[in-house]
């Protein structure tokens, strides 16, 4: 393939990603009358964001007495104090319109009897600065994510967006400046390789939780946005930082609701024994997220996993009545008969911690722009959702507040481009001669390769070398070989082979470019989470316990600050921590407790 | 477009999906069972395929039935896939 076959389409702005913080971005784009296209692998209702069942929260105050800056407060907490809290400030006190703006685009929202929009509790929002549990999450019944992606779809429709469904985007393009000039894309249904060449970039890919073998996200979250950010020299911040769900179904990783626990549901190891009571005699079952992730890892290493490989434990609701567990629980039945071949009422569920939300990504400020290494903006380059990493999550993401990102960034970003498209300040720059070359070398190398490794045994090894070195819980000589395995994988994964070379609906070959990018992700988790030697969040080591000197392992004179993976030459940095918010005081260290 | 385009496709569409339940479900389910179905049944299994996953979900996990005689054919063999 030679350069002259690209086809260049232009744009003003280009977004890739049809999910929450793509769709809710392009809206802003559309109306404002900027020419948008967005690029999705799949149509825009079937995007990630439909997996969302919770809510997004937004101190709304319609249950009971509620404030934007104890939502911020939960939030900074949440993050164990390394989210940005201008970011988060600004999350928070937009939360209540881009809600309120979501209903007007007709999401429809539980209700109360006087019709507002009803609120329900959820781990971790706590009103008047940590004191008690205050309602916040809005919710439309277990469908919250689907509902939002519709709502949002159609006002886009009537905006005019224009859609390139089914499209791969594989690479960005920057010139010699370093600006941003638009993407390469690969149409599935030709096999055709189009640059959209635009004033803006607006990345909204989404996770990348697939690194995992164990995982609760679809498929399609390979990190596409972060590979392409990576090969085009944009440094990825804070990666080492996964949250983990306690009980995802031990091979499958589909997720079983914390609800499960809720109604009575007990974890157990191969001696039977109910083990959470050593672990949180109080809260048992139902303590918060990571310490129940730690303690089964725990079990599992000491021993007292069960199965043949003694890898997992139980989650036994067998001493529930059947007529509870159909009727509380619905779902959870069928998805145990179907993912793990085993029927809850009779025999319990085997249940590992599993990969669930990527906290990283992308570094951008508060008005989603990507910003470099010395925190400038990037010329042309925009990011939202979970691909982004603004840092409102920090270490750790508190529930809900993943949707409420993806409405409040997605719309910062589409305002911050028409400002910056009216001002001048990005334009349509000339392509340099070479846009495409490395693109096109690239799929080149996958239709000549010979003798080449499979793209699923790559994947396999990659998935399994994360979860075995990166995981939950995390130890030192694990971290320090999981880097040099890493980098074997990394080598295998460049000479990839795939039987398929036709064109059209090629699949393998879209899977392999999807390889590109997990590898880079999973070199960036590895290499972060090695570097950084104290527990924080969602990353807790064995060698940084819980000291006097430093609670629960944080170590904050020496870790207090956002770590920089640069793919060139596997490289990290440091950047601080914003601690100021845009209005009122800082949020100061203080230990994390609940 | 030939056979292979067309079950390539398919393959894309059973397998980036917005729900990994169904991910699961339906890449099992067209390895092991699609090439079994008769035409009828491969074109309801075409037309599932391309519902959303929360309108698909209800009818995999039995909370619905469909309409559609040779769609429950499919389904039918659908719910009794066992993804480990
Ligand atoms: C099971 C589950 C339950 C959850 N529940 C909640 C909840 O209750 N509340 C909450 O706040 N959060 C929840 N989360 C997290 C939240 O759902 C996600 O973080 C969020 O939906 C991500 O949205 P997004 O817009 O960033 O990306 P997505 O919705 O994942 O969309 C990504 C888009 O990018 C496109 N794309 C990706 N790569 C490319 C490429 N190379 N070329 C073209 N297009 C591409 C995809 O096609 C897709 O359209 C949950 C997550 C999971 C897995």
């Amino acid at each position: 393939m030679s350069k002259q076959s690209v086809a260049v389409r232009k744009f003003d702005a280009v977004i890739v990603g049809a999910g929450g913080s793509g769709l809710r971005a392009a809206i802003q784009l559309s109306e404002a009358g900027l020419k948008t296209a967005v690029l999705s692998k799949v149509f825009p209702t079937r995007s990630h964001t439909v997996a969302a069942q919770g809510g997004v929260s937004a101190s709304l105050g319609n249950s009971e007495e509620d404030h934007w800056h104890w939502h911020m407060y939960d939030t900074v907490k949440g993050s164990d104090w390394l989210g940005d809290q201008d970011a988060i400030e600004y999350m928070c006190r937009k939360a209540p319109e881009v809600v309120v703006e979501l209903e007007h685009f007709g999401m429809p929202f539980d209700r109360t009897d006087e019709g507002k929009i009803y609120q329900r509790p959820f781990g971790g929002h706590m009103s008047n600065f940590g004191e008690k549990p205050v309602r916040r999450a809005c919710a439309a019944a277990d469908r919250t994510g689907h509902a939002m992606l519709h709502a949002l779809y159609q006002r886009n429709v009537r905006a005019n967006t224009q859609f390139f469904v089914e499209w791969m985007a594989l690479d960005l393009i920057r010139d010699q400046s370093g600006e941003v000039l638009g993407v390469i894309a690969l149409e599935m249904e030709t096999g055709e390789v189009v640059a959209f060449h635009s004033k803006a970039t607006v990345f909204a890919t989404g996770g990348a939780g697939r690194i995992y073998y164990s995982s609760t996200n679809a498929f399609i979250n390979t990190g596409d946005g972060l590979g392409m950010a990576a090969r085009a020299g944009i440094a990825l911040e804070d990666m080492e930082f996964w949250q983990f769900h306690p009980t995802g179904v031990a091979g499958a990783g589909v997720l079983i609701t914390e609800g499960v626990r809720g109604e009575g549901g007990i974890l157990r190891n191969s001696t039977n024994e109910r083990f959470m009571e050593r672990y949180a005699p109080n809260a048992k079952d139902l303590a918060s997220r990571d310490v129940v992730s730690r303690a089964m890892v725990t079990e599992i290493n000491e021993g007292r996993g069960c199965g043949p490989n003694k890898d997992f434990v139980l989650l036994d609701i067998t001493h529930l009545d059947p007529a509870t567990i159909m009727k509380r629980l619905p779902g959870i039945r069928e998805i145990s008969i179907q993912f793990a071949g085993i029927d809850p009422i009779k025999a319990p569920i085997p249940v590992v911690p599993t990969c669930h939300y990527q906290m990283g990504g992308v570094p951008t400020n508060y008005k989603g722009q990507v910003v470099g290494d010395d925190g400038a903006p990037v010329r042309g380059f925009y990011a939202a959702g979970e691909v982004a990493c603004a840092s409102v999550h920090g270490a750790n993401r508190l529930g809900t507040n993943s949707l409420l990102d993806l409405l409040v960034f997605g719309k910062a970003s589409g305002d911050t481009v028409i400002d910056d498209v009216r001002s001048g300040e990005i334009g349509l720059r000339d392509l340099p001669a070479d846009f495409a070359d490395r693109t096109l070398a690239r799929l080149n190398r996958l239709n000549t390769q010979t003798g080449g490794a499979s793209v699923n045994e790559c994947r396999l090894e990659l998935q399994r070398t994360m979860q075995k070195h990166c995981g939950v819980f995390r130890f030192k000589d694990m971290l320090v070989e999981g880097v040099a395995k890493i980098i074997e994988v990394e080598k295998a994964v460049a000479h990839t082979e795939i039987k398929d070379k036709s064109q059209v609906w090629n699949t393998a070959r879209v899977e392999a470019l999807e390889l590109d990018n997990l590898v880079e992700v999973a070199k960036a988790t590895m290499v972060s989470a090695e570097a950084r030697k104290e527990s924080r969040g969602a990353h807790v080591r064995d060698d940084a316990p819980d000291t006097p000197a430093n609670p629960n392992g944080r170590d904050d004179a020496n870790w207090h600050k956002h770590t920089l993976w640069h793919r060139e030459g596997n490289r990290l940095s440091y950047k601080p921590v914003i601690m100021k918010p845009l209005s009122v005081e800082t949020i100061a260290l203080k230990t994390r407790s609940y | 477009m030939d056979d292979r385009e067309k079950l390539n496709r398919l393959r894309w569409r059973c397998t980036r999906r917005a729900m990994l339940e169904m991910d699961l479900l339906l890449g099992e389910f067209l390895e092991r069972l699609y090439p079994t179905l008769d035409a009828a049944q491969a074109d309801a299994f075409v037309t599932m395929a391309d519902m959303e996953d929360l309108e698909l979900w209800p009818l995999v996990n039995g909370q619905r039935e469909p309409d559609d005689p040779v769609q429950a054919e499919v389904l039918a063999l659908l719910r009794n896939v066992r993804v480990k």
